[in-house]
């Protein structure tokens, strides 16, 4: 690998001032399975790399009051591993647990998987679908924005010189919400995704559904929320003619490219079937969820 | 650029070296410390040769900075043997044959390690999805999967 600089600082500020101040290209280095690999082969020639795991706060989940506050250099084990997550958003660990080994789910983060900003990152999707935030600290303060503004195509994002993901902050699952994440790749494990789907839904009482979020990945240069999905499933239960509108929602916003993964018409309609499968799910876990009194982790 | 000064534990010795910032901590176990038996297979975090436990988790140690074991505690194969008393999960790769090669060997017994080091009872199901990120080309991986459940049964007193 070419040569760089490497710093680790121990406060946010600090490590805000190191990727500012850097002439050249600097990055994030979280759980580094996207950076090593494009610095090894030379697709990204970073001048200055600022490992954040010392930050404290950069690693860990917490609640804060009606939030879950999951630290952006998380590894995907802590996240698979906490019971509380997966209780109150199945969905968002299925999304984490698909990328990559064992291996890799010991150090790669969500943070890392949304400023890769692939248009195939298993975790974006779920975590959008939840109406979850980032926090952003930079040069000019701290703001926060919906996940969704953060990749804006293949690669890019819209994070300035000197920017830093800090966390995550997801609004905890009201009674009857639940959510769901599926990919459809040629084999079980190990694999790219040909489309994602993540279906978050919140139920009345006799099963009818009164909100959604319906976010589609690898069929777009940035992940999809589409929006007609949602509507097609708000006000309506999850009968064969709820299913076949969602279908056709799905695949009407899809505008996927050709690759050795998919073709167009296969993506289309591949995310017509997940977003099905994906929200029959999602509909039986927010079924099956009790009342927010005996939920932990639950409003 | 002056190189950087790292202080870590390996193998439950402390351990001092000097390295690039470039430098993975593939490069700094092989080329600074001798350690070889952490193998590069593909260098890009797809194969799990080079698998080495951190802090209790397992990683590629091919897609982590040498600079960045500072602090932390490292188990490499050559850690997994106790003196010259076999791990189970070394033992019974022995027994039942559970390598051609060997390439892949160092990394799938350090990845069998950190499955049994969290669940001494893992079903076949587990066991291959969690050593899905571990590449042989040679056993077919079936002799590897009665290995490490093997192994558990012995970790768990069922078993010779």
């Amino acid at each position: 690998m070419p040569r760089v600089s490497y710093t680790a600082p121990a406060t946010v500020d600090e490590a805000v001032k190191a990727l500012a101040g850097a002439a050249g290209l600097a990055r994030v280095l979280s759980g580094g399975t996207d950076l090593l690999v494009q610095m090894k082969s030379g697709r990204v020639k970073p001048e200055v790399i600022v490992d954040t795991k010392h930050i404290p706060g950069l690693i860990g989940i917490r609640e804060e009051g009606d939030c879950f506050v999951i630290g952006a250099a998380t590894p995907g084990a802590m996240i698979s591993a906490d019971e509380r997550l997966e209780r109150a958003f199945p969905g968002i660990v299925e999304g984490v647990d698909l990328i990559g080994s064992t291996q890799i789910q010991g150090r790669a983060s969500i943070a890392g998987n949304l400023c890769n900003a692939s248009p195939a990152a298993d975790s974006v999707p779920p975590v959008i679908a939840a109406r979850a935030t980032a926090v952003i600290v930079g040069p000019n303060g701290r703001r926060e924005v919906p996940v969704e503004a953060i990749v804006t195509g293949p690669g890019r994002t819209s994070l300035a010189k000197g920017e830093l993901v800090v966390e995550f902050r997801i609004p905890k699952p009201k009674p009857r919400q639940s959510d769901a994440y599926l990919r459809f790749i040629p084999r079980t494990e190990m694999d790219i995704a040909v489309v994602g789907c993540a279906v978050n839904v919140t139920l009345d009482g006799n099963g009818v559904c009164t909100d959604a979020r319906v976010v589609l990945g690898a069929v777009a240069p940035t992940q999809l929320i589409v929006a007609g999905a949602a509507e097609a499933l708000i006000g309506r239960k999850l009968d064969d003619d709820t299913l076949a509108r969602l279908d056709s929602a799905a695949q009407a916003a899809c505008h996927p490219i050709t690759d050795k993964r998919g073709t167009i018409e296969y993506r289309t309609k591949v995310a017509g079937v997940l977003a099905r499968r994906a929200a029959a799910i999602a509909f039986e876990r927010a079924g099956v969820r009790p009342q927010s009194d005996s939920i932990p982790g639950a409003i | 650029m002056s190189k950087i000064h790292v202080t870590t534990v390996i193998n439950g010795e402390p351990v001092e070296y000097l390295c690039e910032p470039q430098q993975t901590l593939l490069d700094v176990l092989r080329d600074e410390l001798g350690l070889t038996g952490s193998k590069e297979g593909c260098g890009s975090g797809d194969c799990g040769a080079c698998s080495v436990i951190v802090d209790g988790r397992l990683v590629c140690s091919c897609l982590m900075l040498g600079a960045e074991a500072a602090g932390r505690t490292v188990t490499t194969i050559e850690g997994v043997a106790n003196g010259d008393t076999l791990h189970p999960v070394q033992q019974k790769f022995l027994e039942h044959a559970a390598l051609q090669c060997g390439f892949c060997t160092p990394g799938l017994i350090v990845a069998a390690k950190a499955l049994l080091d969290e669940n001494l009872n893992p079903t076949e199901e587990e066991t291959r999805y969690w050593l899905a990120g571990n590449l042989c080309r040679c056993t077919g991986y079936d002799k590897v999967i009665r290995a490490v459940l093997d192994a558990a049964a012995v970790m768990r007193g069922e078993a010779a």
